[in-house]
């Protein structure tokens, strides 16, 4: 029984967005339009590519990159084709760019800055420290301040 | 100097708490148009038959002359007749007020003009919305003012409140209509 799940949950893929009517005939153009159509927001449901999306409006650019690459158009040109209506914001790669660099640099920089404060944490004290080792004698100020405090037995 | 270090982490969530808190207040749904100072992307649509003053339809050409708005509705769309009242109060003051039904059955366009009423110079039919695709358009409704010569100069998403009329875009449109 347990094995029977285990085989259910291995075979279950994902449901498909994509209607059979949408399809092109040619196997070889239906992959460049999924591959394409995973490359562009939903600009309706933000967080799924229109690849994944069952909004209308994902439908209708799923169309529209089909009709592209029936009309013969590359991959580059298509996405730009969208991007020209809707933005960069529909590109789930964002390009590198001036505006992006922050954003593409970002992570390494953290990196980098981690590391840094990691380096500059962990390199040994330097050696003049201003704390007495505990074995020295008391100087004559602290025997003072001892003596200030009284005798605890009496 | 060992001080500054101690601080250093709490001025850097400060700094992260700040940005993000500004984050939060944009609407990631705004999209910017990509059309600003653009021309206004060429169609040809059919009109609505039998809508009240629903005529032939109309081409981008014949936005062009004088600035005009080009609004997207739809009869499925909630906060359209929210923003009806806005829009014929900007017909009504003499703005052309061009209407795009955004993948809606004609008919339902029809039965929607008649419930509400129409403000618009003309309606046209985007049935499979392509030209919203043309336009990017993400929702509806959405409403572009088009210059003199046929430039998109403005985007407003989501529906039209009257302070946003008196106070951004009759201004602009006055502004439009002093141009060259």
């Amino acid at each position: 029984m347990r094995a029977l799940l285990i085989a259910a949950l291995l075979l279950a893929s994902p449901a498909l967005a994509v209607l059979p009517d949408e399809m092109l005939p040619d196997p070889a153009q239906e992959a460049r339009a999924r591959e394409i159509s995973k490359e562009l927001r939903c600009v309706v449901c933000q967080n799924q590519s229109i690849d994944d999306s069952d909004a209308p409006l994902a439908k209708d650019l799923r169309v529209v990159v089909r009709e592209q690459i029936s009309m013969g158009r590359t991959n580059p040109e298509i996405i730009a084709y969208v991007s020209d209506r809707y933005g960069d914001f529909v590109l789930l790669r964002p390009p590198v760019k001036p505006s992006t660099w922050l954003l593409w640099a970002g992570p390494f920089i953290l990196l980098l800055a981690g590391a840094g404060g990691l380096i500059a944490w962990r390199r040994p004290r330097s050696s003049s420290s201003p704390v007495a080792p505990l074995d020295a004698p008391l100087s004559a100020e602290e025997a003072k301040a001892v003596a200030a405090l009284g005798d605890p037995k009496s | 100097m060992k001080r500054l270090l101690f601080l250093l982490p709490i001025l850097a969530f400060v700094g992260l708490f700040a940005v993000f808190g500004v984050g939060l207040t944009h609407d990631p749904k705004l999209l910017p148009s990509q059309l600003i100072d653009r021309p206004l992307p060429e169609f040809e649509l059919p009109g609505i038959a039998e809508a009240p003053g629903g005529g032939p339809g109309f081409a981008s050409a014949s936005i062009r002359g004088e600035p005009a708005l080009l609004n997207v509705f739809a009869s499925w769309c909630a906060a359209c007749p929210q923003e009806h009242p806005v829009l014929t109060r900007i017909a009504e003051e003499g703005v052309p007020v061009y209407g795009l039904a955004w993948k809606d059955v004609p008919a339902d366009s029809r039965g929607w003009l008649e419930k509400w009423g129409n403000p618009y110079v003309k309606v046209a039919a985007d049935e499979a919305g392509r030209t919203a695709i043309d336009l990017g358009v993400t929702g509806v409704p959405e409403t572009f003012i088009v210059d003199k010569r046929g430039r998109v100069r403005y985007k407003q998403i989501g529906p039209i409140s009257p302070e946003q009329w008196t106070d951004t875009l009759k201004p602009l449109l006055a502004q439009l209509r002093a141009e060259a």
